[in-house]
């Protein structure tokens, strides 16, 4: 599946990227160019680089993947992660804009006035940061390998030195405009595609893609199963196997009948090239793929929990807050985030169509595991091996390498910045540049040591721990007068510490199975209310402690900016 | 916007204050006075604060609603009505239709009601504030 233009489209990104930000470089002359372009950015360009840095690996590869492993409830992801934003405006967006305050412990100190609650959000904004940052590095390392055969380890390398060195050097009016940038290349990528892949479709009949397909394998295929499934062959097919098939011990070649075989976990097969693929049980039924709710209360409750993580949890993200302190004024702020949500649903409405299409023309993906795949192997596969399938197929590699390069820039723009002020210095260009080799370099160990796990999935549990601790420290904060200290930091530790837990342990792979395993696989749905009834309860009980000075405060977050006050 | 609360006398309570703000209307012609009760949270200031707040509120709640009812509502009608889930209006399943394409602009939709409304609100409360003749 390799085209020769992969590499040069995904190596000319990378120097657009290194280049503008140089370009931007020249421009930042002051500590305040340097982290927040002097607020002189204008409301089109900010809502683009918004939503350039927002749209992440989990949007470019992660969603069709998942679409075209698990189906329609997958869904949630994208109309989550856009109306993400619509909560971020509903609640946050003007007054957090009119707080000035520039990251999440900011906002802390400025409203509650306590160091100890900056330092512990500053924590929680690292956590979340290299939560966010490892996926985009798996993906990086996921691309390179797939489209150019090259070792995993190369892209996730290439990723974090480039964009380390991009915020070190540039800072932030150089991502701007790098961001901006990276919005259109990311929707062009994948619109421009996927209307040869419909229309490839139309002309094919427009094969249904929850049937049992009849597609082969287009190079001889090693799958190594990961759960224990059963296997339907409509043709017998001969095959390597090694482990337990049938429940008989099987080493060596052996040519199974057409119908179902069960094979248990850990069996490695290798198909040879031409082989129909066989359907898997064991992942999800076409019926499951194909309609939501039958996966009963399980589902049901992992539905909501996922709800509830992508609405509430993108406010809480790092690097889309830094953001809002770019615009103007308050009215500013609410509208930029607007055409943020205009753009970004515009977006989501493309990753769906590949994994719909993944399930008739790259079916082989799902029982090899490397659904994160689909949306770069799709038009080689859906076109074939001419010069149309190897053009898309590159522009879809360089767009998503705009993909991990504008969120990781974003994310680790925002971690240096809190580790720099918070942490191991007092904020100066010196200091920042030194945080962003520390904040690049631990997120770079630990996707070289993790590349199981599916890039949606863990950056759906940086959204469960946001939307955990910060979404009720702002809601409550920009809302409700009677917070103190001590209730935002207890309710930050409970729903944020008992999210970050949960992560921990599924990260870890020991989240186990039936009821407790989807609590903590998806543990928004009772994080995030712990979270608000702890934060409450607490400073109902702590009620002395509120600020003295709480009104002017609120007079400061919710005065319209025509007043001047 | 919402009435002014009734827990907070309107009535200015010591004459040093008062004294400030009538300093304040003769020097501006009128139109900075109530910028004055809101700046040093006067309990008429106080009153038109809280009233902003909860008028603010009460559009992002109502809004919140909104989606939370029509797309919140979605897996438990999914999981309760086969049929509604099972649907296949122009060939392609009802659900896939809904949070594929429908989901996008009907969020953007909501978010453009609330700017307009959010908008509305501090235009009314600027002019309540900046109003000459109070």
């Amino acid at each position: 599946m390799t085209s020769p233009y992969a590499l040069p489209a995904i190596i000319a990104v990378t120097l657009v990227t290194l280049v503008i930000g140089a370009y931007g470089l020249r421009l930042a002359r002051t500590t305040s160019d340097f982290l927040v372009a002097s607020r002189s950015v204008t409301p089109r360009w900010n809502a683009a680089a918004i939503s350039g840095e927002y749209l992440s690996a989990a949007s470019f590869l992660g969603v069709a993947g998942l679409v075209l492993k698990n189906g329609i409830e997958m869904l949630w992801y994208p109309v989550g992660f856009a109306a993400g934003y619509l909560a971020l405006l509903l609640f946050v967006a003007a007054p957090l804009r009119r707080s000035r305050a520039f990251t999440l412990p900011d906002f802390c100190e400025l409203r509650l006035h306590s160091a100890k609650l900056r330092k512990l959000a500053a924590g929680f904004v690292i956590f979340i940061g290299w939560l966010y940052l490892v996926p985009q590095l798996q993906g990086a390392g996921l691309t390179v390998q797939t489209v150019t055969g090259g070792p995993y380890a190369v892209g996730a390398l290439v990723v974090a030195i480039v964009v380390t060195l991009n915020v070190a050097l540039g800072g932030m009016r150089a991502i701007t405009f790098v961001q901006a940038f990276q919005y259109w290349l990311k929707l062009t990528a994948l619109a421009v595609p996927v209307i040869f892949l419909v229309l490839h479709w139309q002309a094919a009949g427009r094969p249904d893609p929850a049937a049992i397909q009849g597609e082969t394998f287009p190079v001889a295929t090693t799958v190594t199963v990961e759960q224990s499934a059963t296997l339907t062959l409509v043709v017998p097919t001969e095959v390597a196997a090694r482990g337990s098939v049938d429940q008989s011990r099987v080493d060596g070649t052996v040519v199974l009948p057409a119908g179902p075989h069960t094979v248990d976990e850990s069996t490695v097969l290798t198909f040879p090239a031409g082989a129909i693929v066989p359907t898997v049980s064991g992942a999800s039924t076409p019926l499951a793929w194909l309609v939501p709710g039958s996966q009963g209360p399980g589902g049901l409750f992992a539905a909501y929990s996922l709800i509830l993580a992508t609405f509430l949890g993108t406010m809480g993200l790092p690097h889309v807050l830094v953001r809002f302190y770019t615009n103007p004024d308050g009215a500013a702020a609410r509208r930029t985030t607007l055409v943020v949500l205009g753009l970004v649903g515009l977006f989501y409405l493309f990753p769906t169509l590949y994994g719909v299409l993944g399930r008739v023309y790259t079916p082989q993906l799902v029982l090899t595991g490397d659904t994160d795949a689909v949306v770069l192997v799709l038009p080689g596969a859906a076109l074939g091996g001419g010069l149309a399938g190897q053009v898309l197929g590159a522009l879809v590699a360089a767009g998503a390498f705009a993909a991990f390069l504008s969120t990781a820039s974003g994310i680790l723009t925002s971690v240096a910045g809190v580790l720099s002020t918070d942490i191991i210095g007092r904020g100066s260009i010196r200091d920042f540049r030194s945080a962003a080799l520390v904040a690049g370099i631990v997120p770079l160990v630990l996707s070289l040591r993790i590349s199981g796990l599916d890039v949606s999935l863990v950056v759906g549990l940086a959204f469960a721990v946001a939307a955990s601790s910060f979404c009720p420290l702002l809601v409550l904060g920009i809302w409700w007068r009677g917070l103190t200290d001590i209730g935002a930091a207890a309710g930050v530790l409970a729903g944020g510490g008992a999210a970050a837990g949960a992560v921990l342990l599924t990260v870890l792979g020991g989240a186990g199975h039936g009821w407790i395993g989807t609590a903590l696989n998806y543990p928004a749905a009772w994080t995030v209310p712990l979270s608000f009834f702890v934060m409450v309860v607490v400073s109902v009980a702590t009620r002395r402690r509120v600020p003295a000075n709480v009104a002017l405060t609120m007079l400061r977050l919710h005065a319209p900016d025509a007043l001047r006050l | 916007m919402d009435p002014v609360d009734t827990e907070v006398p309107v009535v200015a309570t010591t004459g040093k204050r008062t004294r400030v703000v009538l300093a304040d209307v003769a020097r501006t012609g009128g139109t900075r006075r109530t910028v004055a009760e809101l700046t040093q949270q006067s309990p008429v200031g106080e009153a038109l604060l809280r009233g902003l707040i909860r008028a603010q509120l009460a559009n992002a709640l109502r809004l919140a609603a909104v989606v939370a009812v029509g797309l919140g509502g979605l897996p438990l009608l999914f999981t309760v009505a086969p049929l509604v889930a099972g649907a296949r209006p122009l060939g392609v399943g009802l659900p896939w239709l809904v949070l594929g394409v429908a989901a996008y602009p009907f969020l953007f939709v909501v978010g453009a009601a609330y700017v307009h409304l959010a908008e509305r609100t501090e235009a009314e409360f600027t002019h309540l504030v900046e109003r000459p003749d109070r």
